[in-house]
């Protein structure tokens, strides 16, 4: 077997199981959104745009088409909620991140194991944990009114506030990972430096260590928007269901709204509002490889 | 002050901050393990230890046969992913290049990239389309597609710190290509291999999205089955599982660490 034959070999059977099971599906999807629907539940095979006039208009009995904007609203809401989710988590991650890198090197790895094991637990279990907290006679509440705090449960669950602290908790590992990497591999001497030449500290931080790092700020704040923007599990269990992101909106498709051209169309959509931010950020960081800079 | 010397890099509020971050991260976490053995129904108040929701569950025939069937398809999914991984892992790593390999690359990440709901759905249409209907099969299909990534970054990782050069050793000696993949390569992979084969293992049992969209009635998993009863509300059944599912991925997540960074 000559050595060209051996690495196509080997590469076939995993191209041929992401090929049929990922790429296949997708073209599958985008062709079943511009099909009817049926109403129970698939799709009648002649073409439609109507998946896609859904996005932004009502039809009406007599067929004129009103404009609408509550599905464009959850889509909004679900990016403002992702865009906020990645904001905290930047905050909250960037002195954690920080704070390990600057340990001795036993410390750093062992910090860094215990930021990823929440991350290979059951995502269901860590939602629901916050359930228990949060809930009316969950922990938070029970301590308020124990203290005399509040008579009435303050209302925590079934929240904005709910959704953005479960996905802040989910995925705030992942913005600490990349800016470890980027911060572990800064020369700290540049920080001595520069408080040797009187900076302060947070001058410091300012001028020196975050222009550095920007690599890591930036692919942490991918790794956490992207997962957040088609989080279904947080706006499902802490959310309650009625402020809905696309996600849930993407899953009554397939289950009581029998939809199944404006599901496709809406992971479509998704989908391309992914890989506009992966194709944005890729660019931007070629660009600034291109300048020479970091 | 008795404090020790702090680092010239060091930032004043961060070591305070980070402690507080570990805290929440795990005390959710720990708050269902310890109401996991509570005595009463209650989540807030603490009334003696007990395994009675241990006991509860133990005898409750739908979570076995639904923990069988978690673990059945990430079993199935595992050993196909893993094997087909090591493959890939190999050809990219010590391959010839080829053409569309830097295709290949991104094509083995797309499970990663794609949010997870948009998979699911379209992995329905997939076995709509085609009128696929194999029960646990459907679900082991799906999962073999997205477990592919978490086995081949451990693998790939190992190979790229593993020294080619024992293995021209070997062919200098007269191996053939085959032993030298079967008595040298491989073997030095192994920890790779096993770690890779944890990760997709555990991701596999925790799946929720995917698996609730392409199951079909009568397959379910774990996952699937918590979250049929987190519908109902809150109770320590869910809390006495959870903790279970919890200890089962921290002692894989452990393992495959340990295994990582043996030499």
């Amino acid at each position: 077997m000559t050595p060209h034959r051996a690495t196509l070999l080997g590469i076939a059977p995993t191209l041929l199981i992401i090929g049929v099971l990922m790429v296949v599906p997708m073209i599958i999807m985008a062709a079943y959104s511009l099909m009817e629907a049926s109403s129970f539940g698939g799709v009648l095979p002649h073409f439609s745009a109507e998946a896609y006039i859904k996005l932004l208009f009502d039809r009406d009995l007599d067929d004129s088409l009103a404009f609408d904007p509550s599905y464009m609203i959850i889509l909004w809401r679900s990016l403002r909620i992702a865009g906020l989710a990645t904001l905290i988590t930047l905050c909250v991650g960037f002195p954690v991140a920080y704070f390990i890198a600057t340990r001795p090197p036993e410390q750093r790895t062992l910090l860094i194991f215990l930021i990823t094991i929440p991350f290979w637990t059951n995502l269901l279990i860590r939602t629901y944990s916050w359930v228990l907290i949060l809930r009316d006679t969950g922990l938070i509440n029970t301590v308020l009114q124990a203290g005399g705090l509040t008579d009435q449960p303050v209302k925590l669950l079934y929240t904005e506030g709910a959704i953005l602290f479960g996905l802040v908790y989910t995925y705030a590992p992942f913005m600490v990972l990349p800016l470890y990497t980027s911060l572990e591999k800064l020369d700290f001497r540049l920080v001595e430096a520069a408080r040797d030449l009187y900076c302060g500290p947070w001058g410091a931080l300012r001028h020196v260590v975050l222009p550095l790092v920007k690599p890591g700020l930036v692919a942490g704040s991918i790794l956490v928007f992207v997962p957040c923007l088609g989080a279904f599990v947080a706006p499902d269990l802490l959310g309650g269901g009625k402020e809905l992101m696309i996600s849930t909106l993407i899953q009554l498709q397939f289950t009581s709204s029998r939809n199944w051209p404006f599901g496709a169309a809406l992971a479509l959509v998704l989908l391309a509002l992914v890989m506009l931010t992966l194709t944005v950020s890729a660019v931007r960081q070629a660009r600034a490889t291109a300048e020479g800079g970091h | 002050m008795a404090r020790t010397i702090r680092k010239v890099t060091d930032l004043p509020g961060f070591r305070g901050f980070t402690w507080l971050f570990f805290a929440y991260l795990y005390a959710p976490l720990v708050l269902l393990v310890v109401f996991s053995f509570n005595a009463t129904r209650s989540g807030t108040v603490w009334s003696g230890f007990s395994l009675t929701w241990y006991a509860k569950i133990a005898a409750d025939s739908q979570i076995q046969r639904a923990a069988l069937n978690s673990l059945t398809v990430a079993v199935c999914a595992t050993a196909i992913a893993t094997v087909v991984a090591t493959a890939a892992a190999l050809a990219m790593k010590r391959g010839v290049p080829f053409f569309g390999k830097k295709v290949t690359g991104g094509l083995i990440m797309t499970p990663l990239v794609v949010p997870e709901i948009v998979t699911a759905v379209a992995t329905l249409l997939l076995f709509s389309a085609i009128g696929l209907s194999l029960g646990l099969g459907n679900i082991i299909l799906a999962h073999v597609a997205f477990c592919i990534p978490f086995a081949y970054l451990p693998i790939r990782a190992r190979l790229e710190r593993m020294d080619e050069s024992i293995e021209l050793a070997a062919r200098d000696l007269y191996a053939t290509p085959w032993q030298t993949l079967r008595t040298v390569t491989l073997p030095l992979l192994a920890p790779g291999i096993v770690s890779g084969a944890l990760l997709a293992l555990i991701t596999s049992i925790d799946d929720f999205i995917i698996t609730m969209m392409v199951a079909e009635p009568g397959a379910t998993t774990l996952p699937l089955y918590i979250y049929g009863m987190l519908r109902l509300g809150v109770s320590p059944e869910i809390n006495a599982i959870s903790t279970i599912l919890l200890a089962v991925s921290v002692m894989v997540v452990t393992l495959s660490h340990l295994l990582t960074r043996r030499r």
